[in-house]
């Protein structure tokens, strides 16, 4: 039954035709089996989870289950969402043993919803990273080929989505890491527009950038769980209020007429041959269903990469300003005097790539260069915005690989970062801009998936997941089961 | 020997009067024990995000509206970074660019001068810090231990910013007192020193007088009530003109104020000084303040001192000068319109014993009218005895003493010391009849035109009924018995 997607296992449970507690048991059976390998989480709540589940099950005899739209189905989250009472290590050694005294808007929502919560998944620490490497903790490999990294910095949370080791779970998207983790695990990843999910009780890294976002076995889960997850939240200033929308509506419309375009500045030079092969047939798929497709030429997108480098990192060096040893986290203790304190605790508890990034957020932000280095890169973030503005006045949406390469091996990246960076050189832009995206995988280059990255203006939600959900059906791709 | 003249501005820090913090809904009561109004947004918890506070914006446009600011439409709240213990996120979230309000003014009337409109750069919002408490040393250098105590933490402050308008530690004192009477009279802070609801730190430099270039500037950081901002600046002004004098220079820095040692003490030079690496704060939207906000607030600006001492002067014929006593703490204003509110005698009367009597008591004790106990009603009840000749004015200047110590009303305390005065003819009669019959050589003295031995059986009489005679009846027997 793990094997099932989260719609298939809801139908089986409302029906009858299982309980909550054995989808749970089958998936810590599956977690048993196949953690040894994957590694996807940093923890596992197994009692607590079977007494969600038993909780659930009661509901469902009763037949109570109003305002419940996930009673009962095991969901799990990345290691930087806050669960109060539960030790959130955003895979960082400053982070270990940490007890997060809060819950996060959106998994109060799961919980609200009925969920059952399984565990908390692996990332890059603090979620800088695109093969969930940086991760102080533990390494996750891809379900596809354990040689292979799982993307990130999501990696935990598409992995164990990929290895049946959950019917769903959240992550969280600043430059691509819900998107190109599920392209490399060959899932869906969905990232909505800014401000759709609370990002309260998420630890933030580019606060202007972040989203919560599902990552799932199908387009139709991502829209379940978007549909429990979006909305309001008076907690976060930067949420926007709309009235509620059935993301689900428009799955099953075809898609016959609709306008895509093609990014011309993804589909060349620095995007793998294969990648583009694969790309190409599902187009082509996309085109029998009636769609129209043309390219679009998006000029900006060369300063993309650069600028999110400036305004992430900028932001980032003030987020991460917190953990300094005095309230939570690691203390160095035999430091004398607090200024050595705060330097040995922050010289110890970060990793290379986190503390790269404050230096360099740091020194974006310093008198003298404020002007040239992040003002500048929010200048290109509104270019960014009018290129995407000027595209969908014509199209419905721009299309593109979600990741230049499919998963590659372990160790491949990690000594030249700027290789690193460009694998989200896609997924990038779609965060300046603060828009809808989503990863759908379309087909097989080398035994391994490559993802298809559609995306909409924003708060169009609905017509993203319509289009995800046409390329979808007629890919032809079929999940591994470990 | 050059004559030197001095250029201060003033930074002014003050907590705003709103029940609840800038970002979160902890309380702001002061005084409560340590971390206990706390949560996750002013501790800094990981994911943590700041919800802005309105009432703390509609305070600080009001008090741009009182400072004769213009009040920004748009403005932003942005991050100010540095590592310090008392600063949970590692940033303070403050304004930089776009305040709140900005350009305007207050006119100032020193004591040492005449009249002078002082330039107001900005007022903006930012959250205050938490606090440390150290053991084994007075800071956190050398002590043993230190604790934090978060109550404070992003508690809303609003910094008022002065154009370097003001030339001597006199100007200074009387522009801090006249935004301090505005921020109680506009109802924005209590504007406490001593709770540390108002803090100042002084920019300082000197110039050849007439000169039209700055001199280089110090910022005095450290000032903990009104008087030590009046000595720390007269102090940092002779400090550089001997410097001057000597031929050394000014060097740009912060210097910190010893009130013990009376003088100033270098803190860090600019070399030294931070780099707040301000940025927009991605966490909170824009502030914008629509026209009909603002308009509300207009309507809301509650009477300030000035207004007062005009309608004090107006509708009660009360002179200017008492009129200004009275408004210089509002506290003691707002007992007065209460007290004339109840009192349906001349409201001079009030007047009198409030600039007398009880100023003159706070004065001594060192107090503020609040930390008495003495209500208006009292003091009316008070005025309505001895406006009906139950008690003297000689008795009620101990009364008064008495309530403002118990807030005992005027009335029982008449009852249960018996203080009432004695006016019933008879009575007096009888006992100024034995008070002469028992001195029977000053009353010889007397008629034998010693008229000036009155005195003596006056004050006779009112020693043995303990003051309570009432002087007019006194005199009119005496008269007639002496005369007898």
């Amino acid at each position: 039954m793990h094997k099932l997607s989260l719609k298939e296992a809801r139908r089986k449970l409302w029906r009858g035709e299982t309980t909550s507690e054995l989808l749970t048991e089958n998936v810590f059976q599956q977690i048993q089996a196949h953690e040894p390998v994957v590694q996807a989480y940093l923890s596992i709540y197994r009692e607590q989870a079977l007494a969600q589940a038993k909780a659930a099950d009661e509901r469902l005899k009763k037949g109570d289950t109003d305002g419940a739209p996930l009673l009962g189905l095991p969901l799990a989250l990345k290691d930087n969402l806050n669960l109060a009472g539960t030790e959130t290590t955003c895979a960082s050694k400053i982070l270990k043993g940490y007890i997060s005294r809060y819950t996060a808007t959106a998994v109060q929502k799961l919980l609200d919803a009925g969920a059952v919560i399984t565990g908390k998944l692996n990332l890059d620490e603090f979620a800088m990273g695109s093969s969930t490497e940086n991760s102080a903790l533990q390494k996750t490999t891809n379900p596809w080929d354990k040689e292979r990294v799982p993307g990130g910095s999501s990696g935990g949370a598409a992995a164990a989505v990929a290895a049946d080791e959950c019917f769903g779970s959240l992550g969280s998207d600043t430059g691509g890491s819900i998107r190109q983790p599920a392209a490399f695990c060959g899932i869906v990843g969905l990232k909505p527009t800014y401000g759709l999910v609370s990002r309260y009780g998420l630890v933030a890294f580019g606060s202007s950038l972040d989203q919560i976002g599902p990552l799932t076995k199908t387009v139709e889960d991502a829209a379940l769980l978007l549909n429990v997850i979006a909305g309001y939240d008076e907690k976060d200033s930067t949420s926007v209020n709309r009235p509620p929308e059935d993301y689900t509506a428009d799955l099953n419309s075809d898609i016959a007429g609709k306008r895509l375009a093609v990014i011309k500045e993804l589909s060349g030079e620095g995007i793998d041959a294969g990648v583009r092969q694969a790309i190409e047939k599902m187009l082509d798929k996309l085109r029998e269903q009636g769609a129209v497709i043309e390219t679009v030429a998006l000029p900006s997108f060369k300063y993309a990469l650069a600028a999110y480098y400036l305004v992430a990192t900028s932001e980032a060096s003030a987020n991460l300003a917190r953990f300094d040893g005095v309230r939570f986290g690691h203390r160095n203790k035999s430091a004398r005097g607090t200024l050595e304190m705060f330097k040995r605790s922050r010289a110890e508890g970060f990793g290379p790539e986190v503390k790269r990034r404050i230096m360099l957020g740091t020194y974006a932000l310093s008198a003298g260069y404020y002007d040239a280095y992040y003002l500048k890169a929010q200048k290109v973030r509104t270019l960014i915005r009018q290129d995407y503005a000027r595209a969908f006045a014509k199209y419905d949406a721009v299309l593109s690989p979600t990741s230049p390469s499919v998963a590659f091996k372990f160790g491949a990246k990690v000594n030249d970062p700027l290789s690193m960076y460009l694998s989200d050189i896609a997924t990038i832009p779609v965060n300046l801009a603060g828009l809808p995206g989503i990863s759908v995988p379309c087909g097989l280059e080398n035994k391994l998936p490559v993802g298809l990255q559609i995306a909409t203006p924003e708060f169009t939600e609905r017509k993203l997941l319509q289009i995800a959900a046409a390329a979808e059906r007629s890919s032809g791709f079929e999940r591994m089961h470990l | 020997m050059t004559e030197y003249e001095a250029v201060i501005g003033l930074e002014i820090h003050t907590h705003l009067k709103t029940k609840s913090k800038m970002f979160c809904a902890c309380s702001t009561e002061f005084g409560r024990p340590p971390n206990s109004n706390i949560c996750p947004v002013c501790t800094g918890q990981p994911g943590a995000l700041p919800v802005l506070n309105k009432e703390a914006v509609n305070l600080a446009i009001r008090c741009g509206l009182a400072l004769n600011c213009t009040i920004n439409k748009k403005s932003v709240f942005a991050r100010k970074n540095y590592f310090y213990p008392d600063l949970p996120k590692g940033y303070q979230i403050s304004q930089f660019d776009l305040p709140v309000a900005s350009r305007g003014f207050v006119d100032i009337a020193p004591a040492d001068g005449a009249e002078k409109r002082i330039g107001i750069t900005r007022a903006h919002l930012e959250e205050d810090a938490g606090k440390l408490v150290h053991q084994g040393a007075e800071g956190i250098e050398g002590a043993t231990s230190s604790y934090v105590d978060l109550n404070r933490s992003s508690v809303p402050l609003l910094e008022i910013v002065s154009e370097p308008d003001l030339r001597s530690a006199a100007e200074a004192k009387a522009y801090l007192e006249k935004i301090k009477s505005i921020l109680q009279y506009a109802g924005i802070s209590d504007a406490n020193m001593e709770e540390g609801k108002l803090r100042c730190d002084a920019n300082v430099s000197i110039r050849p007088a007439g000169a039209a270039e700055f001199g280089v500037k110090t910022e005095i950081k450290n000032m903990n009530s009104f008087r030590a901002v009046e000595r720390a600046i007269k102090i940092e002004i002779e400090r550089q003109k001997q410097a001057l004098a000597a031929g050394r220079q000014i060097i740009q820095e912060t210097r910190s104020y010893d009130e013990a040692a009376g003088q100033t003490v270098s803190m860090r030079s600019k070399e030294e000084s931070h780099d707040y690496r301000y940025f927009p704060e991605p966490d909170l939207l824009p502030l914008l303040i629509s026209e009909d906000w603002l308009k509300q607030a207009q309507k809301e600006l509650p009477e300030l001192a000035e207004q007062r001492i005009k309608r004090y002067q107006e509708e009660y014929g009360i002179s200017a000068y008492d009129a200004r006593v009275l408004t210089l703490d509002k506290a003691t204003a707002d007992f007065f319109d209460t007290a004339a509110r109840l009192y349906a005698g001349d409201k001079k009367n009030i007047v009198n014993w409030l600039t007398t009597d009880v100023l003159g008591y706070l004065k001594n004790e060192d107090l503020e009218l609040s930390q008495t106990k003495l209500r208006p009603a009292n003091l009316v009840e008070m005025l309505g005895l001895i406006d009906n000749k139950t008690i003297s004015g000689k008795i009620a200047k101990e009364l008064i003493g008495q309530m403002l110590k118990t807030g005992e009303s005027a009335k029982k305390l008449v009852e249960q010391s018996g203080l009432r005065q004695i006016t019933d003819e008879a009575e007096l009669q009888k006992i100024i009849q034995e008070i002469l019959n028992a001195n029977p050589r000053q009353l010889e003295q007397y008629r034998a035109g010693k008229t000036a031995l009155k005195g003596y059986f006056v004050g006779e009489t009112m020693k043995r009924t303990k003051g309570r005679a009432s002087p007019p009846a006194v005199n009119q027997i005496l008269d007639k018995l002496l005369s007898g």
